[in-house]
């Protein structure tokens, strides 16, 4: 036994590294989990006349998708959110981040438009207050207006299928 | 003429006493989109808005403790730099010492058996005779 000692904490230790090396170190737990919806009144893309306050989607589920025209990975995200918002999985609202109106609205005319309305967050004040860093982000957030879960990075369709789906079908109950 | 290849200057900040105070917070938090750099350090977009914001507090009258924790509630522990002592970072926090204890107690141990004085034979006058007796038999078999 004495002998293999070293050898056994090394094994360990490799165990350890190995768990380490699949840990994604840009995934940081979000700690607005379990709250509220921080409150914010922003004028709706497209119509600057219309503001939109989280308030308004009280008694629905629904998902806060974080996106941008500069953003590279939303557009590998884009055509998911389109196919989702075809088959009216969940009502999918945009906050466009730190963007020009113009190239917001060209860009969602070009590559589809899933959401049912987007929000302009020009400073990014909004997103300092849902703690975005990095684009796209997405929230979903339940019928009390709580957040619930938060996905980092572009969506999947792994990741809608084996985490989404069934956290809105939990949530809808 | 103008002909400047680099970039213009940032101006200069209208009050340098603020910046101080800025920059003092903003070398404790954790730019999220650069992690090994400060908010001070990186330029980072979100880094440049993060200065904005605790600028903007410090002249609300805010302070370092409100914006730290106004950091906290948005983007976790994660945002600070020296992680605070809770029961779920005290492997963090302790786990390097408790190592270094077993490290040492295992050395400690090691010198002291390797010190041990090694124990004298003290033969018993019978042991030797029976040990002459069986050499010289061993040597009567062999010739």
């Amino acid at each position: 036994m004495k002998r293999f000692l070293p050898l056994i904490i090394f094994a360990s230790l490799c165990v350890f590294l190995v768990i380490g090396l699949q840990l994604n170190p840009k995934e940081v737990p979000s700690p607005l989990i379990g709250k509220p919806t921080p409150v914010f009144e922003l004028p709706v893309l497209d119509q600057t006349n219309t503001q939109f306050s989280p308030e308004q989607m009280r008694g629905q589920v629904w998902l806060l998708n974080v996106w941008a025209s500069w953003c590279v990975s939303c557009r590998d995200e884009h055509p998911l959110l389109v196919e989702m918002a075809k088959q009216k999985l969940v009502p999918i609202i945009g906050l466009n981040y730190k963007d020009k109106d113009p190239l917001a609205i060209e860009w969602l005319s070009k590559m589809g438009d899933p959401y049912q309305l987007s929000i302009v967050d020009k400073l990014g004040q909004v997103g300092i207050n849902y703690g975005v860093y990095g684009v796209p982000e997405t929230f979903v957030i339940d019928k009390n207006g709580i957040i619930k879960y938060k996905f980092t990075g572009p969506l999947t369709t792994t990741a809608v299928q084996k985490e989404l789906l069934p956290l809105l079908a939990k949530l809808n109950q | 003429m103008h002909c400047a290849i680099a970039n213009e200057a940032l101006p200069l900040a209208a009050n340098p006493e603020l910046e101080t105070q800025v920059n003092k917070i903003a070398v404790e938090l954790r730019c999220l989109v650069c992690q090994n750099e400060t908010i001070a350090g990186s330029n980072a977009e979100l880094a440049v808005d993060l200065r904005q914001q605790i600028r903007d507090q410090l002249q609300n009258g805010k302070s370092k403790e409100d914006i730290m924790a106004y950091m906290v509630d948005r983007y976790g522990d994660f945002v600070l730099y020296k992680p605070p002592v809770k029961i779920s970072t005290f492997i963090l926090w302790f786990g390097p010492f408790v190592l270094l204890f077993a490290g040492l107690w295992t050395l400690l141990r090691h010198i002291r058996r390797e010190n041990r004085p090694i124990k004298t034979v003290q033969d018993s006058v019978d042991e030797l005779s029976q040990a002459r007796a069986l050499l010289s038999s061993v040597r009567k078999d062999s010739k």
